[in-house]
């Protein structure tokens, strides 16, 4: 029999907005069925799954991206306050039960059979108030053959706050359990009491500032969709090369601190120096070393020049060679491979439960890359090479930064050489912009942790009802505690360091 | 072999010689530099769009300890408001934060008020101990940039360390989160006595674009004694490294 019924909306990334009326609210049963059987493709995905509480209605979206189709299914259901209780997607789908977490903490729905209903980051506007952060229910073993070993919130090094618990047999960590919210600002809830849209553009900055380029793209994506406002391809191609710049950074730092674990000066050193000559680049480019100021909505303060286009290519070319050599170096140092192959694995299937994204992904086998499935910006007329690998170790983790330092170079070198044929001329940023109302905008972009969304509703008058973040680490925190099971707890530094995930991202 | 001696070849020399002097790439946005003839209509304007609050709606001034540094105040009025390249904007006095209209003036240290212990235990070494509240790390990452290769602050013997026990001070990031405040006093207590603190950031000093937040919790930044403010959005290294030098009273 033909269903008659429409299940779900459907959108594509960066896009217009969904009219909220036009999403149909489904019965949970029927939610259930559908979400379900959605997730059950390896080619779909949770994007983000939240509740909006509405004059005593809580209402629930659920976005799942199909990698094949390039498309968004929007999923919606109703619950009354008074009877808040759920039976739980996390038995059937894994990938929900940090939603299911966030949901349970903000509005304090119980999800029947989720097995972990714990605290997820304690924000200030919690459910329940007297869940505090010092008391977090860590899941325990009774033995006299174990122990455990807590570390943080505070760590040994210039790093955010956390704290992981680890039940240990001897040497060999049997379980981690990650336990975070220190660094909760608020930062949903400011979204929409700041009513002044350069506050916004500063609060997306600052979600990770390690990200600044990328949280400030999917914002600025974000309100041009519901605004309606259109960027010339020319600024496109500039925000892609800041993207990448981005990433490059991030990576080659990432590399430098992965060799600073296995006491390797000479890979450490050469790294950071050139780390630091890609985000002075950057500064170079706007004055800021990270990128703050140079992503706006519908326009630019900072449009990249002959000048500035000249010294990024030439950075980067130098960049490339240079990486090149020391990477060669680290990569086939007998005593280095040994630290870094068959360490803090995580298999395929571990992956997709967990939902993992972007390079915890794709280290996977897993071929999830937004700027290929769900492209954005100039992605959409620029073809990039995917990378996967598919050993998932530490070593996977950094042979795709290798890869992709270089693919990125690439993509810098082949996307300058496309923005200098375009029109000259870029807008400045548009600050007085009107949201269309009662609507729903996504925007989804790659950011180099993975795949960040910022969605929000907005209301009668286009003000905005309810701002959403959600920072690639929220899927992938499950991964590293899965990858340090059975490892020596030795090697936990260098499997987190291999992840390099975001603390105040997840606690926003 | 052949590869390591490549590797450094191509490495060559990275470290800035002169910390004081070293001039930063592009656009580097520092301490700003107001014309004395603005009008008090155009104050009310950039102090309107000021998305931190940092600028003053009567006199003017700019204040580097709430300021993101986005210099949309710049772009507004170009001709009356201008970022300099002048990256050595820490103090250990707030108030000399405040950039005045008509001022060409660095923002220096208050000699007067450093506490005499300071110069005499840490001037050749400083073991610092950082703790983010909300930091959204990229403070923390200018802070370990401050110890790399290039800016190398170890030369005068500062360093950071792991265990607050081992810590002559405390360098503090992020706006201050509620969730943090326990463990930032109890870090805190556990460094020995003469103790110095210092605030990194806009963030750490104001609260910057979090200000007013309930997930804040300020109350160790309020009632402890500053050593330190570094201004920034994210802090350059070199004012990081500058402010301390200045504080320790180190002369290169």
């Amino acid at each position: 029999m033909m269903m008659s019924q429409k299940l779900f909306s459907e959108v594509k990334n960066n896009s217009f907005p969904l009219d909220l009326k036009e999403i149909p609210i489904l019965k949970y049963d029927l939610f259930y069925e559908q979400v379900s059987h959605f997730l059950e493709s390896e080619a779909k995905h949770c994007v983000a799954y939240y509740g909006v509480a509405i004059s005593g209605i809580l209402k629930f979206f659920c976005y799942i991206a199909d990698d094949n189709d390039k498309s968004i299914a929007v999923f919606s259901h109703e619950l009354d306050m008074d009877k808040p209780i759920l039976k739980s997607l996390t038995k059937v789908c894994t990938q929900l039960q940090i939603f299911e977490r966030e949901i349970h903490e903000n509005f304090g729905v119980e999800f029947n059979g989720h097995p972990w209903l714990k605290p997820l980051r304690y924000s200030y506007d919690r459910f329940d108030k007297s869940k505090i952060i010092g008391n977090y229910p860590f899941y325990t073993i009774e033995s006299e053959e174990l122990h455990e070993v807590g570390v943080g919130p505070v760590h040994a090094g210039i790093i955010e706050p956390g704290h992981f618990r680890f039940i240990c047999n001897g040497e060999k960590v049997l379980h981690l359990e990650i336990q975070l919210g220190y660094q909760h600002r608020g930062i949903e809830k400011l979204f929409i009491e700041r009513k002044d849209s350069l506050q916004r553009c500063i609060l997306s900055e600052s979600i990770a500032g390690d990200t600044s380029v990328g949280h400030a793209l999917a914002h600025s994506q974000l309100i041009e969709s519901i605004a309606g406002i259109e960027v010339s391809e020319k600024l496109q191609i500039e925000r892609c090369i800041a993207l990448e710049m981005e990433k490059i950074a991030v990576y080659i730092g990432d590399t430098a601190a992965l060799c600073g674990d296995v006491a390797y000066q000479l890979g450490q050193v050469v790294c950071e120096a050139l780390r630091t000559l890609i985000i002075n680049s950057t500064q170079l480019w706007c004055g800021n070393r990270f990128g703050k100021g140079l992503l706006r909505p519908g326009g630019s303060n900072y449009p990249l020049s002959e000048d500035v286009a000249d010294g990024v290519l030439k950075i980067i070319t130098d960049v490339d060679r240079r990486f090149c050599e020391v990477t060669d170096c680290i990569y086939s140092l007998p005593s280095l491979l040994a630290r870094f192959e068959d360490i803090g694995k995580v298999t395929q299937q571990q992956a997709l439960m967990s939902g993992a994204v972007g390079m915890a992904a794709r280290t996977c086998g897993i071929p999830r890359d937004i700027r290929i499935t769900h492209p954005f910006q100039f992605y959409r007329s620029f073809s990039i090479q995917q990378v996967t690998l598919e050993t998932g170790d530490v070593f996977a983790r950094g042979i795709l930064r290798n890869l992709e330092v270089r693919e990125s170079i690439k993509i810098i070198t082949g996307l300058i050489g496309i923005w200098r044929k375009k029109e000259k001329g870029i807008n400045k940023p548009v600050y007085n912009y009107e949201l269309k109302q009662n609507c729903i905008g996504i925007s989804i972009i790659e950011g180099w942790r993975g795949e960040i969304c910022h969605t929000a509703i907005t209301d009668n008058d286009g003000k905005i009802l309810h701002y959403k973040v959600k920072d690639p680490s929220m899927h992938n925190w499950m991964v590293l505690a899965l990858a340090v099971r059975n490892q020596e707890i030795s090697d936990f530094p260098i499997c987190n360091k291999s992840f390099n995930l975001s603390y105040c991202g997840n606690d926003l | 072999m052949l590869k390591e001696i490549k590797v450094l070849k191509s490495h060559g020399s990275q470290y800035i010689k002169n910390l004081r002097t070293q001039p930063v790439s592009g656009l580097f946005r520092g301490r700003p530099v107001i014309s004395g003839d603005i009008t008090t209509q155009e104050i009310e304007n950039v102090s309107a769009i000021c998305p931190v609050k940092a600028i003053d709606n009567r006199s003017g001034s700019i204040d580097l300890g709430r300021c993101a540094f986005c210099k949309e105040c710049s772009f507004l009025l170009p001709e009356k408001i201008r970022f300099t390249d002048d990256y050595r904007i820490a103090s250990n006095l707030r108030e000399t934060l405040v950039i005045k209209p008509g001022s060409e003036n660095s923002v220096r240290l208050e000699e007067a008020i450093v506490r005499k212990e300071i110069r005499k235990l840490f001037k050749s070494a400083l073991k610092l101990r950082q703790v983010s509240t909300g930091g959204d790390n990229s403070c923390e990452l200018e802070l370990n940039a401050c110890g790399n290769v290039n800016f190398d602050m170890g030369r005068y013997g500062i360093e950071f360390v792991a265990s607050p026990r081992h810590a002559d001070g405390i360098v503090i990031t992020g706006p201050g989160s509620e969730n943090m405040a326990e463990p930032l006093e109890i870090t805190y207590k556990a460094i020995p006595l003469p103790k110095i603190i210092i605030l990194a950031g806009t963030d750490a000093i104001s609260g910057g674009i979090f200000d007013g937040s309930p997930a804040l919790d300020r109350r160790f930044i309020e009632q402890n004694h500053i050593d330190l403010f570094v201004p920034g959005n994210p802090i350059h290294p070199l004012t990081f490294i500058n402010g301390i030098m200045d504080l320790l009273g180190i002369t290169p």
